[in-house]
């Protein structure tokens, strides 16, 4: 079964969702590089947080249209226009108030969220006959997924793919010095927030996949296990892609074998995987050759 | 609104969730002040595979061994974090993000994989709570609040948050100045001597019981609200510590009176007929207040 799962030979859906979750695993380890570089991982925590009032404004607006509030678009449109202002809060207040931006991210992130709660009872007490499913979304879920969602998320997922390594060198730049890329006259504000765009793409096109609150672990995990292998930029990159993408790949194919097992931990937990692996067994910076050479040096 | 039925249905969620409130803000303003802000939000993702863990091991949805293995859960994470960060040479942010999604992701995987269909243990219920359900069924009136039998009736959640919060006040007011000094000077603090780090990781133990037995009453976003929110409104209010800690009080305990009374009984003056969530009502209104403090705060401004 698993074979088969791993092949792609569980049917259309089911290999649409596995080549889509794949992309996306390779967008977003390729994306959360600059994050990571930047040590700016946990903004994409507060982002992929703050889509849930998106999510459930888009289906009261579609449903309110007399349209299908499920419809998938809709809600990833208003997914990403709350994950917007959920960006422009952090850097509002990390700008205008002395708060430092650990302390903003925390603010947006249970706000956000706790406000999309709110608005999902209110959804829920409109009728038991419209159960709109959305908590789905925060976990996510591939079972009984639609072909045009799947279409969705692997086009979306490539496009990204696509977008981050066009704009790698910049990005790159700002991410590791500001102050030089400026210097070099680069507009920094406009690269940092073509940076931040992306790793909201990739929330929004990770939420039926892998859930709103494991997102974040396919834009950090895969990076900090890639920075273990080289300390070449554009090496971390290429190796968190890969990461992500066997992550994606190898999780959606697992999930899809038993009805029972959730797609978005399963990825999250091979990442993980790999990640323990890349700290343990790396040459050079892994934890055992560190051990290795200080016993070296002591006589 | 304020009749025998406040009493028995609103006035015990109410007072809970100010406790909570209360609890989770206290420790926060070190937190917060040590740019720690996030350790509530990766201890409340910590809490739910502990729950789930240790309802495993011994099979009975029970507070006592529920709240150790949250404790437990808690602890390991911030091990975790600090063996990735220290051995491995990875900034804190990024650590702390590989660890609880990690954890987070096991738990969830242990919840759908195990029978927990007959209990009540799911993903909403730790991540909103049932503040609604916390209801004091033997109280008449206001006259019950000096009745011995009908006080025999109270959640337990209510006097097990008011200890809490007893145990984290008095702990802060004992250790106040190896406190205060460690957040603001950790280098001076040093050379007088104090143990820097059992102090932080104090903090970060209070911290972990503070999120664990809120969790309990209240759900995880009240939690991460409560950390952060009120003490980041409180620190644009004032520039004393001292200050600072009774405002962020005043504030959370504002929050969750003000966010329970608009989720009960908001949607009805608007015209519903259904309340929405507590819980996430009082994240909100922390939110609204933190932006008011933001706008209009005295000490908003950089130095």
């Amino acid at each position: 079964m698993l074979i088969e799962a791993l092949s792609l030979q569980l049917g259309y859906n089911a290999t649409l969702v596995t080549i889509g979750a794949g992309l996306l695993g390779a967008a977003a380890g390729a994306v959360g590089t600059f994050l990571f570089l930047g040590k700016r991982a946990l903004v994409s925590d507060a982002v992929s947080h703050a889509t849930l009032p998106g999510i459930a404004l888009a289906f009261l607006a579609m449903v309110a249209l007399g349209g299908d509030g499920r419809a998938l678009p809709g809600l990833l449109l208003g997914a990403a226009v709350s994950a917007g202002a959920g960006l422009l809060c952090i850097s509002w207040l990390t700008a205008r108030t002395r708060l430092a931006e650990d302390a903003a991210i925390g603010a947006v992130l249970s706000v956000f969220f706790g406000a999309g709660v709110v608005l999902l009872t209110v959804i829920q007490t409109l009728g038991a006959g419209r159960q709109a499913g959305l908590e789905t979304f925060l976990l996510g879920a591939t079972a009984g997924m639609l072909r045009a969602d799947a279409l969705v998320i692997a086009v979306g997922g490539g496009l990204i793919l696509v977008s981050a390594l066009v704009l790698r060198r910049p990005m790159l730049m700002v991410a590791f010095d500001p102050g030089y890329a400026t210097a070099q006259g680069m507009n920094v504000r406009q690269i940092e927030l073509a940076m931040m765009a992306l790793a909201m793409a990739i929330t929004v096109v990770g939420l039926k996949i892998v859930g709103l609150i494991l997102i974040v672990a396919l834009l950090i995990i895969p990076p900090a296990a890639a920075r273990f292998w080289t300390d070449r930029a554009g090496g971390v990159i290429a190796l968190a892609g890969l990461i992500g993408a066997v992550s994606g790949y190898g999780g959606a194919a697992i999930s899809a074998t038993a009805p029972g097992l959730p797609t978005g931990p399963v990825i999250v937990l091979l990442a993980a995987g790999l990640f323990a692996l890349s700290f343990l067994v790396a040459p050079r910076r892994g934890v055992l050759a560190v051990g290795l050479r200080r016993r070296k040096v002591r006589p | 609104m304020m009749g025998a039925e406040f009493v028995s249905l609103s006035l015990t969620p109410m007072v809970i969730g100010t406790l909570a409130a209360m609890a989770c803000a206290l420790p926060g303003n070190f937190l917060l002040l040590r740019r720690q802000a996030l350790i509530g939000d990766a201890i409340s993702h910590v809490v739910l595979p502990g729950i789930v863990v240790a309802f495993l091991l011994t099979g009975v949805v029970a507070a006592g061994p529920m709240m150790l293995g949250a404790g437990a859960a808690a602890l390991i994470a911030v091990l975790l974090i600090e063996v990735i960060r220290r051995l491995g040479g990875i900034e804190p942010g990024a650590a702390m993000g590989v660890v609880f999604t990690t954890i987070f992701a096991g738990g969830v995987l242990l919840l759908e994989l195990s029978d927990t269909s007959n209990v009540h243990l799911d993903v909403q219920h730790a991540l909103y709570g049932n503040l609604e359900s916390l209801i004091w069924l033997d109280a008449t009136g206001w006259a019950s609040l000096v009745d011995a039998t009908a006080l025999q009736g109270l959640p337990p959640e209510l006097p097990r948050m008011a200890a809490v919060l007893a145990g984290m006040a008095a702990l802060t007011a004992l250790l106040w100045r190896p406190l205060k000094l460690s957040t603001f000077d950790e280098g001076f603090a040093q050379t007088l001597g104090l143990p820097v780090r059992g102090i932080g990781l104090l903090l970060v133990v209070m911290a972990a019981i503070a999120a664990v037995a809120a969790f309990d009453a209240v759900g995880s976003i009240i939690v991460i609200a409560m950390f952060i929110c009120p003490p980041a409104a409180a620190r644009l209010m004032t520039n004393r510590l001292e200050r600072q800690v009774w405002w962020s009080l005043g504030f959370s305990a504002l929050c969750a009176v003000l966010g329970y009374v608009l989720a009960g009984y908001g949607p009805i003056w608007l015209g519903g007929a259904h309340a929405v969530s507590a819980a996430g009502m009082i994240a909100t209104v922390s939110g609204v207040l933190l932006g008011l403090t933001a706008v209009f705060g005295p000490y908003r401004t950089k130095v």
